[in-house]
């Protein structure tokens, strides 16, 4: 094996080609929404909208599982934490269950809410991760999938006898996000444009997903991201080297709960609407599908995972029923059953024979992908 | 009191049936050092198959007196084959990668059996065929039914045979000497493949066991019931000590105790606060108050901290 340092951090050099690229690029996102409306409808402008959300989901749980290699399987916990913050403050639920303490309704701003559903849901990541955190992985991964559940039965339980949560039937009449006196539920226009309600959203979460993206590449290169890449590699050597593996284990752990309580609380912004069945663990295991099949680790990969894992259900519901129906004069399988029995393969082919992802960061490919032989093949290895 | 005493004995009959499953996860971690998430939709799977063929078998008018012992066998045979597989595909390969890919791929199993057994018997839940007369016993002022009685004293039985086997045979000194050391048991002779894959499919058929055991205590089977159940069985395995299978019966027991005696009181304790259908809050609350304070379980030696 020839002695070559790998460019794990290539310098960013810009020429102009790729620069003009870049614009083409943000141009097209930018016209994504009137694009899409043209030439598929409305409806799927939604599901772009919907697909953000996953995409910031997605990279919040790259922090954790990507990073770390802490595998979180209760990550939509942190996301119906941060929904449910939304809901309560800017809903005239709690106005009628606490008649008395709150008798105007609370409304709090969308600047005020987001930043305090991204620290609640740290909080319970703390939480969470102080017990589990100074243990093995697979522990982690239990209980984090053990919370997932609580947190759904306690959403589902709290509605007596103090009515916090509404039960199953969740809390309705959000009030929509306002961005600086914009409301975004209405057709707003600007420049003699018209910008439908769904299209507004989808620039908003468009310039969050650009943030969190912008955050996650600064964090990759950081000290700390680095740091969190020693410790997934190998623990005890990180441990050696002077790195306090269990608080910044702790950090990853918190870091990915912000992130997914503030996508949370634009979730509840933009639907209008929580109840506990939006938090199930097929939606924990959907948005680790995305991380697991884009490439853990690689913040392209995971944008990807985003999009495809999007738009999968939208494209079997749209083509797996009426082939069906053609050929057998009836649905045979229900394509939710059929979503996450893709998933589900998905996770076993992935990490069978393409571990690293479809897009698979440098370093994750040379720690996954077995391109030098390990040390422990050895002797042993060659018998079987 | 009376209450206090049928709290006891719920707690006790479902305890037992933890146990059952907690030593599957128990067997395959002490050898392994990987936790089987699959395990508890092989349970399912279990309960699905002895369903499926007693209400065949049963229909086909044969005397239930053979169709239960030929269902339960043929359950058993299934979810051996299951788990076989199971190993074989999804955690053989990655014997040697990093600890985050064969916790993947178990998740990935997991998510696949459930989704195929709901295509196979539907979402709805099923009603299990009432095997034996429902005579209740009363012990005490409490309640106790055949089932119970059964399900119990089975239980027992099996894991007094799963430590005969573990410590009494050829085959379980090969078990503890791949968990003691596998490189060293290799040299001694030991094929390692066939101790783990046995492993699996002892684990399995007592999952098998275990999934008809809770199915017929309710009268219930649905494609979801492998989920929590397996969830509270790796808690009662953490408790006892993972990777020990006496901590893992023990674990399972008081597990069921504390469920049991905690739905029944905490409505009491906390003032009509909280009711029992926080029942399945206490497993996780058990679980990581045993990481904190005690995380190499009751009966556990050493905590196996890998990184």
């Amino acid at each position: 094996m020839s002695l070559k340092i790998p460019k794990c951090f290539p310098k960013m050099k810009p020429n102009s080609k790729s620069k003009l690229l870049l614009i083409a690029f943000g141009i097209a996102l930018l016209l994504l929404p009137f694009i899409t409306d043209a030439l598929l409808g409305r409806g799927w402008v939604r599901i772009v909208d919907f697909a953000m959300l996953y995409i910031m989901l997605a990279l919040g749980l790259n922090i954790v599982v990507g990073y770390a290699g802490l595998l979180d399987l209760g990550y939509i916990a942190f996301f119906a934490v941060g929904a449910y913050c939304y809901a309560l403050t800017n809903s005239p639920h709690l106005a009628q269950a606490f008649p008395v303490v709150f008798h105007l309704g609370v409304h709090l701003p969308f600047w005020i809410v987001l930043p305090m559903a991204a620290l609640i849901a740290g909080g319970f990541g703390v939480l969470l991760g102080a017990p589990t955190l100074r243990l093995r992985g697979d522990y982690l991964a239990i209980v984090t999938l053990g919370f997932g559940e609580i947190i759904r039965i306690f959403l589902n339980n709290l509605d007596a006898p103090i009515n916090l949560t509404n039960g199953p039937q969740g809390i309705s009449f959000i009030d929509p996000i306002s961005v600086m006196g914009v409301s975004l539920n209405k057709t707003q226009h600007f420049l003699g444009i018209a910008f439908p309600s769904v299209h507004l959203y989808f620039y908003l979460f468009l310039a969050f997903t650009a943030l969190v993206i912008f955050v996650s590449q600064r964090l990759e290169r950081s000290r700390i991201g680095r740091a969190w890449m020693a410790i997934r590699e190998d623990e005890v050597a990180a441990s050696a080297m002077g790195i306090n593996t269990r608080n910044l284990k702790l950090l990853a752990f918190a870091m990915g709960a912000m992130f997914g309580g503030a996508s949370g609380a634009l979730f509840a912004g933009f639907q209008g609407f929580v109840s506990p069945e939006s938090f199930s663990l097929t939606e924990s295991i959907m948005v680790l599908c995305m991380v697991v099949l884009g490439g853990m680790g690689n913040i392209a990969g995971v944008v990807l995972g985003g999009v495809l894992l999007a738009l999968l259900p939208e494209v079997l519901r749209n083509i797996v029923v009426p082939l069906q129906q053609s050929l057998f004069g009836r649905t045979l399988i229900d394509p939710n059953s059929l979503r996450m029995l893709l998933f589900g393969s998905a996770l076993i082919v992935m990490m069978l024979y393409r571990p690293a992802g479809l897009l698979p960061s440098r370093v994750r490919r040379r720690e996954l992908g077995g391109d030098e032989p390990a040390a422990e093949e050895s002797v042993y290895d060659a018998t079987h | 009191m009376d209450i206090l005493l049928q709290q006891i004995i719920n707690g006790l009959v479902q305890g037992s049936v933890y146990a059952l499953v907690a030593l599957g996860y128990t067997m395959v971690y002490g050898i392994l050092g990987l936790i089987n998430f699959a395990h508890g939709e092989v349970v399912m799977i279990g309960a699905m198959l002895a369903l499926s063929s007693l209400t065949a078998l049963l229909g086909w008018g044969v005397p239930l007196l053979l169709a239960l012992p030929v269902s339960v066998v043929l359950a058993m045979l299934g979810c051996m084959v299951l788990g076989y597989g199971i190993e074989r595909i999804a955690y053989r390969p990655l014997r040697h990668a990093p600890r985050l890919a064969p916790l993947i791929t178990a998740i990935g199993v997991s998510i696949v059996l459930q989704n195929l057994a709901m295509m196979i018997w539907g979402r709805e839940y099923h009603a299990f065929p009432q095997l034996i007369a429902n005579t209740p016993h009363n012990i005490g002022g409490a309640i106790i039914n055949n089932i119970q009685i059964i399900i119990f004293v089975l239980a027992l039985t099996i894991m007094a045979g799963l430590m005969a086997i573990v410590h009494r045979t050829r085959l379980g000194r090969a078990m503890r000497a791949v968990a003691e050391d596998q490189h060293a048991a290799q040299l001694m002779g030991v094929d390692i493949n066939r101790v783990i894959s046995i492993t699996f499919m002892l684990g399995s058929g007592l999952a098998a066991i275990a999934g008809i055991m809770v199915s017929a205590n309710y009268g219930l089977a649905y494609y979801y019931m492998g989920f929590i159940l397996g969830l509270k069985a790796f808690t009662a395995a953490v408790l006892g000590g993972i990777g020990n299978l006496r901590g893992a019966m023990l674990g399972g027991l008081l597990l069921g105790l504390i469920e049991s005696l905690g739905a029944g009181y905490i409505g009491d304790l906390t003032g009509g606060f909280f009711g029992s259908n926080y029942q399945d809050v206490f497993a996780f609350f058990v679980l990581i108050a045993v990481l904190v304070f005690r995380p190499s379980g009751l009966l556990g030696e050493r905590l196996a901290e890998r990184a």
